[in-house]
């Protein structure tokens, strides 16, 4: 049987498999599941942006009705816990290490942000942890904050940490500074632009929760949370907080409802549960509210930076100069480090050929909560930058917005360039052609002399991105300061009926690798998708893997599946060979059938799986009963989508209401096994990228350091009626790294959209800039002071 | 949530009974706005009166000149209402405006005039078509009633029983939304009636709904958009916060002027 012909080959836009159980609620998220004799959490947290504590007094908590324990900082410590760590480490340009500050699991003396631990109180119900909460006397004294990042490295500001002085981090460096120079000093144009990319938070529909448990008679702890990589959190929890070795410490990922990036990381509420709940010797049960996941789920973004273009008399780029301050927030979470700097510095020659490029970025601690990956992670900020001062650049010379970016384009392949990345193929005028006819490039101005006539400013945004996804060859990430290496794991176990489960490291929390990876697998052994289970999230069953994030499951996951399924069809012909009496090279695998070449001896293959457990007269020297491989791929390169958006908005200059009425997206993905998979990726990650653009903004107040956005009341979510009806194209080149040709498609959306809507806002308002979000009151304030004749025009 | 009592009376005059009797009660209707504020534990009630299936304060009765609509009537209620579109179209697109589906088929008029949100929208409409309110012990003109955020002249142990439409010559009500929360960020409702000219204004005030006489005036020369369209409201005492500054405000309060005149016709 043909998969292509059952439509479940690759390719094809088969309907996600675990979409029923979602839909039913029938889906098992941490927060379904309680435990026997299960107790509940809830956290104390600073009401203050910085303070001393100088007593926590628990006494009146403890005595009232259903507490079970109380943990303060010093329990943690008393029991010789380590913090939290940043798994990354970066350098300054002096060669120094960053300079971290302690990242305790409870705070100790100090609080550094609204909504930093300082207790958690176990009760037999929520309500009675958190009234009992309520009763702990926390003597604080509080301290002036470090909150705007434009003013923390200032000798005056406000010190988050002893260990940095001036709040800084590091001091990061990336690129030809010499080279860089000189090419700016025979630039015949040089264009410069500050820009501000916002800060986001996160939201995925499933806060974060855990359940943490220990079996006083095995020694083993069991934590389940929502994480996206429960074994890099295994590995982190024991080599490093120390709450228990390895093999005796099992985390669980069931179902998790949304990502983002946000449950990449080992945070110390999750931590907190597990380490208790061997000390009150009962599960302990957090999930958190939404309002505790504004406070202290790690937030995206936050940048400040001044970038400068050096351009020749044609319009060529000679050199880019960046200088971004980034805001780490109050404590290094478990990535953060890599983001500003290696995620971000090295994708800052986008789609074009710089001969030059020289990036400053200082990491830089305030009194706000930890900044970390946020979906793309580095690359949306990349992206933002390198797109509009494109954009600007146009405007500028006088170059068309198209035609300076095919001036510029990289054409051959592989190209090497100055920020470490190289790209190993993509075609960026292709997408760019095929976007701009989607868009009806050619009728935009009588698009916009008919809005005129409305009283409405047409504006229209190009963003020709690339970006670095399937994270990562573990070499090079390991020579740039990563603690861990990016490869993927994957096992397949052929059962004796000819079903199959694949475990794969790859964690799946709303990309659907259900479907997709059963996909894959089907069609090589020619098996309906339905005989194939893929089961992941549980460092009980797959051994070892890296998780989901970096659009990496495609790319680094599906790729070790693939080296597995090798092997699976190696041993698979060798007992073939041996049941038909044939040589293995003369067997041929296909659809479901194990033949011999030239003869119509054919075995199906539920038969050979029987074959191979009853394992009669197996000839044992040479054949090992059973049928089960497993591979670790190790990526050679990293991938590197691209493509090309363009906005079209029409703005009510009345209001400043800014409406999306053409939004195209082409994106090069290389491969596709799903397509309608993939599409529903880039809606999400345009909705997010609009969010960016046009909604979201997380802000702290400036004086007092409290989270002003810390509901939906006013943190702005993109809702449906917001968005406008996504016009989707690919085009394709292969990725030739890796066996299946895929490049990654889960945040191209949120990396490409916020500059083309930027730029489509900036073009129709005949402006530099406008920070994002554009939100009606900036976009009207942005016309009052237009100067006279823009506003004329 | 603390602990709290929790009675659900069958008749008004119970409610009113155990209102007297008891500590610190609240009324509950939709619990759109009070169960949020009791789940973060801004608010510790003794008793929770729930008044929200009241047979007897969910109706709409048109009757002579006028709408009824009592207190306990949900905002979907309203929206759908045959008597509320005939009569008072404007009335019944304001209710279908607010919020989402499931805040409409929960929340109520009583809660939302009672509650007092200076972002809230049936202010407006009360303030601008002359409602009457009536409560278990007087009727309150509608002018008399809203005195502040959060504020009203409701009296410990006073219920809102119905409020009185009287039928709008015209009238239309313009809306611009918070992005983040869509409550109102400014929104006006005109109309002209048997009480004259009225625009009010909801969502910009800082004291909550408000009138403005520049523009009753201007529009009772000439009911037109291009009468009320040049006339600038001053930025003092309107609101200013990250969705917007006063001054954004107080021109937005003049284009939905505009807008609104334009769409009663
Ligand atoms: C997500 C969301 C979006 C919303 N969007 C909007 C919007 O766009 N525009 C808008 O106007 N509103 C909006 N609201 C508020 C909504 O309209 C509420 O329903 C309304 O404010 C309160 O009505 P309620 O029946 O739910 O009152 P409750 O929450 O039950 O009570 C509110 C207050 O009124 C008192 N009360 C209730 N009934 C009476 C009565 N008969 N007599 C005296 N006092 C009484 C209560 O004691 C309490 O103090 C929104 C709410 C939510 C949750």
């Amino acid at each position: 049987m043909s998969n292509a012909a059952t439509g479940e080959g690759i390719g094809q836009p088969v309907r996600r498999k675990e979409d029923f159980r979602f839909i039913t609620g029938n889906g098992h998220y941490t927060d379904d599941i309680a435990r026997p004799r299960q107790t509940w959490a809830y956290f104390l947290r600073s009401p203050h942006a910085h303070a001393k504590i100088r007593k926590i007094d628990t006494r009146a908590a403890e005595a009232a009705p259903g507490v079970v324990a109380i943990f303060t900082g010093k329990h943690v410590a008393d029991d010789g816990l380590g913090g939290l760590i940043c798994g990354w480490t970066v350098s300054s340009k002096d060669g120094t290490p960053m300079k971290v500050g302690p990242h305790p699991i409870l705070a100790l003396d100090t609080v550094r942000y609204v909504g930093d631990h300082v207790a958690m109180v176990v009760a037999e119900t929520l309500a009675e942890a958190r009234s009992a909460a309520e009763m702990i006397d926390v003597d604080y004294e509080t301290l002036p904050a470090a909150v705007a990042l434009a003013a923390c490295q200032s000798k005056e500001a406000p010190q988050v940490h002893p260990e940095a002085p001036r709040n800084t981090c590091f001091e990061w460096e990336l690129g030809n500074k010499p080279e860089t120079e000189a090419a700016f000093a025979k630039a015949d144009k040089i264009v410069k632009l500050d820009l501000t990319n916002n800060r986001l938070i996160p939201n995925a529909m499933e806060p974060r929760a855990a359940i943490g448990e220990y079996d006083k008679g095995s020694g083993v702890y069991t934590l389940h949370t929502t994480s996206q990589n429960p074994h890099v959190a295994r590995l982190v929890l024991s080599a490093f907080v120390g709450v228990a070795p390895e093999h005796k410490l099992r985390v669980i990922a069931p179902d998790v409802g949304g990502g983002f990036g946000s449950k990449i990381f080992i945070y110390a509420e999750e931590t907190a549960c597990v380490w208790a709940a061997a000390k009150v010797g009962r599960p302990i049960k957090w999930t958190a509210d939404r309002s505790e996941a504004f406070l202290s789920d790690a937030h995206g973004r936050d940048h400040l930076s001044h970038a400068e273009l050096a351009l020749d008399k044609n319009g060529k780029f000679l050199a880019l100069r960046v200088k971004t301050v980034a805001n780490l927030g109050a404590y290094l979470s478990t990535f953060s480090a890599s983001v500003p700097t290696y995620l971000y510095g090295t994708l800052l020659s986008g789609q074009y050929d710089i001969p030059a490029i020289y990036v400053e970025v200082d990491g830089v601690y305030t009194h706000t909560a930890p900044v970390d990956a946020y979906r793309g992670a580095g690359r949306p900020e990349a992206t933002y930058l390198v797109e509009r001062i494109v954009e600007t650049a146009a405007r500028e010379t006088g170059i068309d917005p198209a035609e300076i970016r095919r001036r510029n384009f990289i054409r051959s392949f592989p190209h090497q360039t100055p920020v470490i990345m190289a790209y190993d193929a993509g075609d960026y005028e292709a997408s760019l052609d095929a976007a701009m006819k989607a868009v009806d490039h050619k009728g935009f101005p009588a698009r916009k002399a008919e809005a005129e006539k409305r009283g409405k400013l047409r504006g229209l945004g190009f963003s020709s991105y690339i970006e670095a996804c399937g994270i990562a060859p573990s070499a090079a990430v390991g020579s740039l300061g990563a603690g861990v290496g990016l490869w993927e794991s994957a096992e397949v176990r052929v059962n004796p009926t000819g079903n199959v489960e694949v475990l794969t490291g790859s964690h799946s929390h709303g990309q659907g690798h259900e479907t997709t990876f059963a996909q894959l697998v089907a069609s090589r052994l020619g098996i309906p998708m339905e005989q194939v289970e893929i089961v992941h999230g549980d460092t009980d069953k797959v051994q070892f893997g890296m998780g989901t994030y970096g659009s990496r499951s495609g790319a680094v996951g599906m790729s070790a599946i693939v080296k597995a399924l090798d092997k699976i069809e190696t041993k698979a012909k060798k007992i073939a060979a041996h049941l038909m009496e044939a040589a293995v090279e003369d067997i041929v695998f296909e659809n479901g059938t194990f033949t011999v070449q030239g003869t119509d001896k054919s075995l199906p293959w539920a038969q050979l799986a029987l074959s191979a457990y009853t394992a009669h007269g197996f000839p044992s020297a040479e054949i090992e009963p059973g049928l089960k491989e497993g591979a670790f791929y190790d990526p050679t390169n990293f991938t590197f989508p691209a493509g090309c958006h363009i906005c079209e908005v029409e703005i009510d200059p009345d209001t400043g209401v800014t409406r999306i009425v053409n939004f195209v997206a082409v994106d090069d993905f290389g491969t596709i096994i799903n397509p309608m998979i993939v599409e529903g990726q880039v809606h999400g990650g345009i909705a997010q990228g609009i969010g960016q653009a046009l909604l979201e903004h997380g802000v702290y107040d400036p004086a007092s350091g409290q989270l002003v956005t810390g509901s939906y009341m006013d943190y702005c979510m993109p809702r449906a009626d917001d968005l406008p009806s996504f016009n989707l194209g690919f085009t394709k080149t292969v990725c030739p790294s890796n066996p299946l040709g895929m490049k990654g498609c889960g945040e191209a959306g949120a990396i490409a959209s916020p500059p083309a809507i930027i730029n489509a806002i900036t073009d129709a308002l005949g402006i530099r800039d406008i920070e994002m979000p554009a939100t009606p009151a900036r976009v009207w304030a942005a016309i009052q002071s237009r100067p006279r004749a823009a506003a004329a025009e | 949530m603390y602990q709290f009592n929790y009675a659900r009376p069958k008749s008004l005059a119970e409610a009113e009974a155990l209102l007297a009797k008891a500590d610190d009660p609240k009324l509950l209707a939709g619990g759109q706005t009070l169960i949020p504020t009791l789940k973060q534990r801004l608010a510790m009630p003794s008793d929770l009166i729930d008044i929200g299936g009241l047979k007897e304060l969910d109706f709409i009765r048109a009757e002579g000149n006028a709408v009824m609509i009592g207190a306990a009537t949900k905002h979907a209620t309203v929206a759908q209402s045959p008597d509320v579109k005939k009569h008072n179209p404007a009335l019944a697109a304001l209710a279908e405006g607010i919020g989402d589906p499931a805040v409409r088929h929960m929340g109520t008029i009583g809660g939302s005039i009672a509650n007092n949100d200076p972002a809230s929208d049936y202010p407006a409409a009360c303030l601008a078509l002359d409602a009457k309110i009536h409560t278990t012990k007087r009727l309150i003109e509608a002018d008399e009633f809203f005195k502040g955020m959060f504020e009203t002249a409701l009296e410990d142990g006073e219920i809102v029983k119905e409020i009185t439409f009287p039928h709008p010559e015209k009238a239309a009500y313009m809306k611009f939304p918070n992005p983040a929360s869509r409550y109102a960020m400014v929104g006006v409702f005109v109309s002209k009636g048997p009480w004259g000219i009225r625009v009010a204004v909801t969502g910009a005030g800082q004291d909550g709904v408000f009138r403005v006489k520049e523009m009753e005036d201007a529009l009772a020369k000439s009911w037109s958009p291009d009468a009320v369209a040049s006339i600038k409201i001053p930025a003092k005492g309107l609101n200013a916060d990250l969705h917007g500054t006063a001054e954004y405000r107080a021109h937005l309060i003049t284009v939905m002027a505009k807008r609104a005149v334009a769409a009663a016709g």
